[in-house]
């Protein structure tokens, strides 16, 4: 539905007062912003650019002295990285070692205690989360919702006002891919662990974003899907994006450096 | 489509699709309605006079029963974390998934307690103003059940603690709910101004509902 009211835009840096007290009143500000462009435009997102076009600039994902808390424990101390566009971050190290904590962190779900994470090259008024798909330990699928409504759904969410008949084209070719094309119509709660593994990461495919944050993308799949993912991965890094995965198993991919966590000793 | 009418398109569909929430809340409400005269006696006068009232409270508590589910599936299944980062502020989000609720739940309520009225032996002259009331209610219900929706996701027993966070928050809707019937029913003016601040209270529950709402969900989400 459009609305024909005058577009608004927000251009954070210029609004003073809000740099004055950003933590209480942005969150109401973006969402009085967000009311108003829902209604009357399609999200920033929306105006997708070609696939494997992200930036002008290449990305990079920054990381500055980031410093993780959770409960008593500091997880995460002191960790400074960075990963440019074309490039995976493979992330190991031992169970309770933060991985997934270092995802959520960047996807935007906990606050770093200290230090930053930036993206330099993506769009300023966005927060990185924003920017990123995060495949995390559940798949984000209804059961009682096809394989085809369940992707429509996401490709619909998070692509804004596109066309219904660009969006169609993107969720078969995605179906297609995860070879679910043969399940589509059939809902989501008869689907096996695997498949249901599938059908999550072929939201990776409906909308494009520059960064993903995968955490054990690889659990319930077998060694062809496996494969699958990797070069699923692979093209979005040609097409320059940036990929963290957190992960036992190794992909197989080119462009990959490791980052290796280790679990910080206790004081006695 | 935008997102919040995806999302909003979506919340309705599983919730048909569901059928337990609707069925569950529509079936409480006619049971405790059909309890009650049973309770209280035939006494014809008596269940017309306390007709209103009754049928709020069954209508809030009946409503209640599926408020907790308004971001529990999201949450156990990983879409609420995917929906925050989607792009869509959350305070929309949630408004999107109160809105639904209020769709799913709030109007078939409204609509089914005229029926009731009958089992109460409701005045015939309250009726109109009984749905009336009761749409312009609603929204007030599911808009400031969605923060204790959101504040009790996690906790165990989860439903138990939401009504006692809420149901204390329904008591201005409850009030000026009743007083416009009665307003109407005897004649006085007392109806219009009743309604209007029922209406306003609604309003208001669907500006701060989702701001609340979305804060209480992103402490969860950590």
């Amino acid at each position: 539905m459009q609305l024909p009211i005058l577009s608004l835009r927000y251009d954070r840096r210029q609004h003073h007062f809000f740099a004055l007290a950003p933590n209480v009143l942005h969150p109401l500000y973006r969402a009085a912003i967000g009311l108003a462009t829902q209604l009357a435009q399609p999200l920033k997102h929306a105006s997708s650019t070609p696939r494997n076009q992200y930036s002008d600039q290449t990305l990079l994902l920054k990381s500055e002295k980031l410093a993780i808390r959770r409960g008593a424990r500091l997880i995460i101390d002191g960790l400074s990285f960075e990963t440019a566009a074309g490039e995976a971050l493979l992330l190991t190290g031992p169970n309770g070692a933060g991985k997934t904590t270092l995802l959520r962190s960047i996807a935007g779900f906990l606050t770093p205690e200290d230090g930053q994470i930036s993206l330099r090259g993506g769009d300023d008024e966005l927060e990185v989360g924003e920017q990123s798909h995060y495949v995390g330990h559940a798949n984000g699928i209804k059961s009682n919702l096809t394989v085809a409504e369940n992707l429509e759904f996401w490709c619909a969410y998070l692509n804004g006002n596109s066309d219904r008949t660009v969006r169609r084209d993107r969720v078969e070719r995605a179906l297609e891919l995860m070879q679910l094309s043969s399940l589509e119509d059939i809902p989501a709660a008869y689907l096996s662990a695997g498949q249901k593994r599938r059908l999550g990461l072929g939201r990776l495919l409906v909308a494009d974003r520059p960064l993903w944050l995968l955490d054990e993308p690889t659990v319930s799949l077998d060694a062809a899907s496996v494969k699958l993912l990797a070069s699923i991965v692979e093209q979005h890094l040609e097409g320059g994006g940036l990929a963290l995965a957190a992960t036992h198993i190794p992909l197989g991919l080119e462009h990959a450096r490791e980052l290796r966590l280790g679990v910080k000793r206790q004081a006695a | 489509m935008s997102p919040f009418f995806t999302l909003l398109r979506r919340d309705i569909t599983l919730a048909l699709r569901e059928g337990g929430a609707i069925g569950t809340a529509l079936g409480f409400y006619l049971i405790v309605i059909a309890l009650l005269p049973l309770g209280l006696g035939p006494d014809l006068n008596l269940l017309s006079r306390i007709a209103p009232g009754l049928l709020w409270i069954a209508l809030l508590l009946s409503a209640l029963l599926s408020l907790g589910r308004m971001f529990e599936t999201d949450f156990e299944d990983g879409s609420l974390e995917l929906l925050a980062i989607g792009g869509m502020p959350l305070e929309l989000v949630a408004a999107a998934k109160a809105l639904a609720h209020w769709l799913t739940t709030g109007i078939p309520l409204a609509l089914l307690a005229p029926v009731l009225g009958i089992l109460l032996n409701l005045d015939i002259a309250a009726y109109g103003v009984l749905i009336a009331t009761m749409l312009a209610g609603t929204p007030a219900i599911s808009f400031i059940g969605a923060i204790g929706a959101a504040l009790t996701l996690r906790a165990r027993r989860g439903g138990l603690l939401l009504a006692l966070l809420i149901l204390p928050l329904y008591v201005p809707t409850l009030i000026y709910g009743i007083s416009a019937i009665s307003g109407a029913l005897l004649a006085t003016n007392a109806f219009w101004p009743s309604f209007l601040i029922l209406s306003a209270l609604s309003l208001g529950s669907l500006v701060l509902g989702p701001i609340a709402a979305a804060a209480a969900l992103r402490i969860q989400m950590q």
